[in-house]
Parts: C-alpha cells; structure tokens; sequence
C-alpha cells in the first residue's frame, strides 16, 4: 500500500496511534498498582528488550516462553508481545515492561515467564523479586521513571528505542515518524535547512561540526547524482549508542536522510554499518523494506517531485573508516586510506559525486528538530552545544547503560546519579571520554558541564560518547598503551606519524610497564606525542596521542613511580610485582604450592612457605588461593 | 603460500558471485564479504579469480583483503572464539581472559587448534558491555565470565 499524500501518511497515523495509544498512556500515567486481566483490564502489553545486549542473555528465549505461556493460557489474543530495541539499562538486562502500569522488571531469566504470567498478566499482583532494588534505599521501584538511572535523562535521539516495535513501520509513524519529512517537502528546502541550522545541531560522531552548515555546503554544489552518507561505522570500543538507535529506531535515520537529500538535492542514500553489527543490519533492512512497501522510499514521495532511495554498504573492520574519506574509499571497493581535504566530500566524495556524510545520531535528532521546532531543541543544552548526547556508561560503574542527557550536564552527575557510583565501593580514579581519541578525565574534572568545548579544553574530547569508568586497580600508564595498541592495530599506514610514530610511542610504553622504562622516556613520550598531534594525516593520527597526553598531564605521578621506583601502584603491571608470602599468617596449608603452575612455591606443610622470585612468574595465583591473607604483593 | 586446491565448484560461486555484482570493482568488499561468508575464508587463489573476473590486479583484491579485519585468509575453526577486547571489558578483566584461553586451547590469537575445532580472536566491542567481559563462542555471547570458567565452557562444547 502506497502512501501518496500528508494527509494519507495522517490517516494511517491516526489508525496505527490505535495499538500504541495504551502504550502511549501508560507512559504519562503513574500507576503502581497492577494491572491484570482478573482485574478487568482489558488488553495488555509485554515488552522484553531485543538490544544486542539483553539478546546476549537470552531474551529471545523470553520472548518465545511469554508467547507459548500465553497460547497455552488461551489469553494470546489479549495481550500482545513486543520485541522493541534497547531500554539502555544493560546492567539490569533483560528487561521486560507490563503495560499499562509500566512495570519495569530487571533481569528477567527465562524460567520467570511463568510466574511474570500467572502473578502479573493474569492475578494482577506484580512480582516483587524481579523488580529494581534501590541501592540507596532499598526499596523496590516498579516503574522506571522514579529510578535514578532514568531521572536525570532526556531522550531525543533514543526516544523511540525500548518503545516501539523497530520492525514495524506503522509504530514509527503512530509516533510522529514520516511527519517531519511530509512537513518538509511542502516547504521549500531552504527553510528546512535553515530550520537545522538554527537548532544548533552539531555533528555527534565527535568532531561536532554544525549539521546545518554542512548540509548547506553540501547544497552548493550543483551534480545529477548527489549522496548522502550515514555513517554507521561505529568502532570506537566501548561505544554502542549508534547500534543501538539502528536497532531500536532504525526509520528516523532513513526519514533524516530523506530530509537531508530534500534539503541538499540529492536523490541517493547509503548506509555504511559495520558488518559486526548483524542485527541492526538485519533491522535496517526491514524498515527499508517497509518504506519502499509504503512508497516513502522511491519515486514521486508523497506525491511530490522528490524521488530517494537507499541501499546499505559493508564496513570490514576497520576504525579508520569512520573518518569521512576513508568511509567514501571503502564504500567504493577500496582500502579504506583518508586523503587530504580539501576536496571535501561535498564537493568531490563518492565515485566523485558531491556527497554529505552525517553520523547515526546526528540523523536521529533531525526529525524531531523539525516537528518540534528548532527553538525548542536549542532551549536544551548549553550556549555552544544544543540538544543531548546519548552516552554509553560502562566500565566499573554500578549501571552499565546506554544514557542519554542534555548537554551541560556534569560527569559528577552521569557517574553518581545515573550511574550508581563506582563499583564494589572502590574509589574512583578516572573516566575515560571519546575512546582512543579521548582522554582520562579526573576527580576535579567531574563538575564541569559537559559539551564539545568544555571536554577539549579538559583535555578529552566528546567522542562518539564513549564513557569509560576506572577504578583505584586500574593503572594509567597501563591504560594508555591499551590505546595506543588500539591505535597501533588501526592505524592505515598511509602516513608516517601515525604508523611510525604511534609504534614508536607503544614501545616507550611497553618498556615503562615492564619496568624497563629510563629516566627519559616520559619527555621523549612528550615530544613524541606533540608531533604526532600536529603532524599526522587525518583525525585518527591527530587524536591518537590524546590517551597518553592526557593520562601524563593528569596521573604524570604513575608515569615517574613506573620508571623510577618501579612500582605500579594498580598492581596491574606483573613486571613490577613481587610477591611474597608473611611467614606469621602462613599456616603452611601448602594450597598456594599446589596452585602455582611455576612451581616457584617451596615448603613443609603447617610451616610457612616462602616464594623463589627466580621462578614466580606473577599470575597471582597464590594470591587468589589462599585463605589466610598471607600473600603480600609489592 | 602453500599450494591450495580449490574445487572447480567453489571457483564457479565465486565467479557467480562476481557476476551478481556485475562484475564492479567498486562492489569489491560486498563481494568479498560473499564469498567468504560461503567458504569461510579468502585464500590466494580465491583472490586471483575474483580480480580476474573484476578485471583489476590481484594486488588490488590483496590489499583489501589484507586491510581490513574483517577478511582472513586462514580458515577459521568449526567454532570461532572472540575475545572482546574493548575498553570496557578491558577494565573488567578481559586480558586475563584471552591469556586463560590461549592457555587452555594452546593456541595463540589468530590460529586454530590442531583438530579444527577452535579459532581465537580478539574483536573491538560487541557492545554487550553491562555483560563486560565478554567472549563469543560461535553465536553465542557469554557475558561476565571469569577465567576459572573457561575450562568448563570449551570442555562443555559439543564440535
């Protein structure tokens, strides 16, 4: 069935508002009393995450006992199951949501269908042992928007992920989906533009380049064929928030790409996803599909003159793809080597077509810009940076998740508020912003409101919006050569500071954490990293010193206590260790004998044992087995 | 390389799979994404076909192929293993857990056991990280793991 006009895309919104409105009320309601069918309600709702995450502990495990449960029950036609994407609160995964009374259950096992089912779905009594206990109080909290994890969010770019079913197009369009993109083609285009360019919009792929402006460079130039890119090779290592939204709410970045081809005069869409991202391909897929079904992909779009269509492109691996010219030369078949701008992409990108390249969130934001208004996405946030950022928290926190927050917001209160604080009670040491390109931020960094400008002039950068959390056992030095073997591993080799010049800094790294390090090392890392920054070909070599110039301007201390006194005071780096047993607590149970696979442990039973340093090779083994704290570690 | 045989068969759905492409050098990773998704991986004489067909050096094919890490050009075991070593599961411990694999397979990153059965790898982020550390073992993602489990799990796989 193809849609051809606003006022039939209206229609079938208002039909498709039908299935989501009790969704949709429950959402505003608060209710902590049950629902149930014994109770009279009359139909209801099980949500279970299909995030990669939750998928991972098999929900769709969950998901296919609910619907047996409910078969054999005789109750499948009163309440539906739905498989929307990521609620973000991984820690807790899987999640599963009653509706209508919004009950929030955490980390759901499969074998707890039954009960959720007879208790809940049909007694109306929740069950109390799977809801979220509140670490502060204790007190179980059933509905998700009096958690602190949620609090504190707003969610623009994730506002239909963990709500809507993605593999259903009519959902997208119950919710406001296709609107902005209707609204649009019956303006002229440069209103739009000016629309995006007055929000503020900035790229979230972490350079923040503003979207309007770049779409208006991009409309400039005059071609037959014209693209826009989305930019869906998300490899920083600990950052899934563009996984997530293509998994969960995969239509908003097709409509945005729309609304940027209207807005530049392109009539082509590509896709480049990263080939470890099954899902979200297979998600991307079906809402494109759906699209061209509904005649809101192809030719004659809503009964206007604008034709666009879209197809999807591979990535292989490879970080370096994610800056714009490698992403063009791996779309074109070819290793993925940046080159030097100018030509931009909007003058000469792919096969030499004038093309626009904008980052999963950055589309994400776009239709609702529009719908609400550019004001209001500008009122959020701070003078220079508009809107939120989504942010995926991991690392030693309490609440692993995918966040997102309106820009100004502190990372005192993303790590205590929304995260839960540090780990097993440990003291916090740093958080580690935009991935290999970021830097380790401190204690004292933790209330300055967060935006591009703030984080860069502390020495880190936005990123994609990975937030990785360190704890008082993580070494610095250690941390930074992870990095750098990151950038090591994913540098293209096309130029020489960043292939030559990153390795020559992982071998200064490696020798200070095997304790090998000599007095003049750290300046050398210094100078070393100083021209690399100004130096290297594109952003992946400019940014790949910022681990270790971060970590030496913050925890400079560690460096100097690794080279001069040889101590490590994580105990991460096993060159630096020794271990040693205190001949008054050993009982000489002989159980660290038994374990140390070096056979480096000599003694007689119910006499204290002593280590030969010779042959300890540092496992901690020993350490782990005994039951009397006699294993020292220096 | 050593020599490879490489049946008559195979050379054919690789030159299918060209064909499907239209035989674009610009669709070179999609097909090469193809054809390894069939044969598991992309050896030399694979390599040669397809920049035959695409009418391009082998050279060109090789570098791509050897770029990106997606593309291998050793045949993966029955049952892959990745170890994610992303900076989350980094900082829970994932070094410790790629050492207790390597140890109890007796292999390094990038081989395969003797019998087939087994290939290790490390992967950047499979973004399970409330699940930090995580490994995949064939589909499967086992999250929080503990190197004491890694005997148990590998001795627990049926080939």
């Amino acid at each position: 069935m193809k849609i051809n006009s606003s006022d039939a895309l209206a229609s079938i919104r208002q039909e498709a508002l039908k299935a989501l409105s009790v969704r949709e009320q429950s959402n505003e309601t608060v209710s902590e009393e049950a629902a149930g069918l014994e109770k009279g309600t009359p139909r209801m709702q099980i949500l279970c995450c299909g995030g990669t995450g939750c998928k991972a502990s098999e929900s769709a495990r969950i998901v296919e006992n609910f619907r047996a449960s409910l078969q054999e029950k005789g109750i499948a036609d009163k309440v539906d199951v739905v498989v929307p994407g990521c609620f973000g609160f991984c820690e807790k995964g899987p999640i599963v949501k009653i509706i209508p009374d919004n009950t929030f259950y955490t980390s759901v096992r499969p074998a707890d269908v039954e009960e959720i089912v007879t208790s809940h779905i049909i007694g109306g009594r929740k069950v109390e042992r799977l809801l979220y206990k509140d670490p502060g109080t204790g007190e179980h909290i059933s509905d998700s928007k009096h958690m602190n994890f949620y609090r504190k969010q707003m969610r623009i770019a994730l506002r239909n992920c963990g709500f809507i079913n993605p593999e259903d197009i009519r959902e997208y369009i119950a919710r406001d989906g296709y609107k902005a993109l209707a609204d649009s083609l019956q303006r002229d285009s440069l209103e739009v533009l000016a629309d995006i360019k007055a929000s503020g919009l900035r790229g979230r792929g972490g350079a923040g380049f503003p979207t309007g402006i770049k779409w208006e460079i991009a409309r400039k130039f005059d071609a037959p064929d014209k693209y826009v890119v989305c930019n869906a090779d998300e490899g920083d290592p600990g950052a899934f928030m563009d996984r997530s939204i293509m998994e969960g709410d995969p239509n908003s970045v097709i409509e945005a790409m729309m609304i940027c081809g209207y807005c530049i005069n392109a009539n082509h869409g590509l896709i480049y996803i990263r080939a470890e991202y099954p899902l979200a391909v297979e998600r991307l897929k079906i809402a494109i599909a759906q699209a061209r079904e509904y005649g809101l992909l192809g030719e004659h779009i809503l009964g206007t003159d604008f034709n666009f269509d879209i197809e999807i492109r591979y990535g292989a691996g490879a970080f370096v793809c994610g800056e714009e010219t490698a992403l063009i030369h791996s779309m074109e078949g070819k290793r993925g080597e940046p080159t030097l701008k100018p030509p931009f992409p909007a003058e000469s990108g792919y096969f030499g077509h004038p093309t626009n390249v904008n980052n999963v969130e950055t589309l994400a934001n776009v239709p609702v810009i529009l719908t609400k208004g550019p004001a209001w996405f500008s009122s959020i946030g701070t003078e220079k940076s508009k809107g939120t950022k989504v942010f995926a928290l991991a690392g030693k926190i309490n609440n692993v998740g995918l966040i997102e927050v309106p820009m100004g917001t502190t990372l005192r209160e993303i790590i205590y508020d929304i995260g839960g604080g540090v780990k097993n009670g440990k003291k916090f040491k740093a958080v580690q912003t935009g991935g290999p390109s970021g830097g380790c931020l401190t204690e004292k960094h933790l209330d300055i409101p967060i935006d591009y400008e703030s984080l860069a002039a502390a020495g880190s950068m936005m990123g994609s919006g990975g937030m990785i959390v360190m704890d008082e056992d993580d070494c610095m030095v250690s941390v930074a050569k992870f990095f750098l073997e990151f950038t090591v591993d994913e540098s293209c080799g096309k130029c020489t500071p960043c292939r030559i010049g990153n390795r020559r800094m992982l071998e200064i790294l490696t020798r200070i954490t095997d304790g090998r390090g000599k007095p003049e090392d750290i300046e050398k890392l210094e100078t070393l990293a100083k021209v690399i920054k100004d130096t290297a070909l594109c952003g992946l070599g400019q940014t790949s010193p910022n681990p270790v110039l971060s970590t030496l301007a913050n925890f400079r201390e560690e460096y100097i206590e690794h080279v001069k006194d040889h101590v490590c005071r994580a105990h991460k780096c096993k060159a630096l260790l020794t271990y040693s047993i205190d001949p008054v607590l050993c009982k000489g149970c002989s159980a660290c004998a038994r374990g140390c696979p070096a056979e480096a442990i000599v003694g007689e039973v119910r006499k204290p044992f002593v280590i030969n340093p010779e042959k300890c090779i540092r496992c901690g083994m020993c350490l782990s087995r005994c039951k009397f704290g006699a294993i020292k570690v220096i | 390389m050593a020599e490879l045989k490489i049946s008559c068969e195979a050379i054919r759905q690789v030159e299918e799979t060209c064909e499907k492409f239209h035989n674009d050098p610009g669709e070179l990773i999609s097909i090469l994404h193809e054809v390894q998704g069939r044969l598991g991986y992309l050896p030399e004489p694979v390599q040669r076909v397809i920049a035959d067909k695409l009418g391009i050096p082998a050279q060109k094919v090789y570098g791509v192929v050897t770029f990106y890490s997606f593309f291998t050009m050793t045949p993966k075991g029955r049952i892959p293993i990745s170890v994610c070593l992303g900076t989350a599961c980094y900082v829970r411990g994932a070094d410790k857990l790629l050492e207790e694999f390597k140890r109890v397979l007796g292999i390094e990153v990038g081989e395969t056991t003797p019998d087939g059965k087994f290939s290790l790898d490390c992967l950047r982020c499979v973004g399970a990280c409330g699940l930090a550390p995580v490994a995949t073992i064939g589909e499967k993602v086992y999250g929080r793991l503990n190197p004491s489990d890694i005997r148990k799990i590998v001795d627990e796989i049926p080939d």
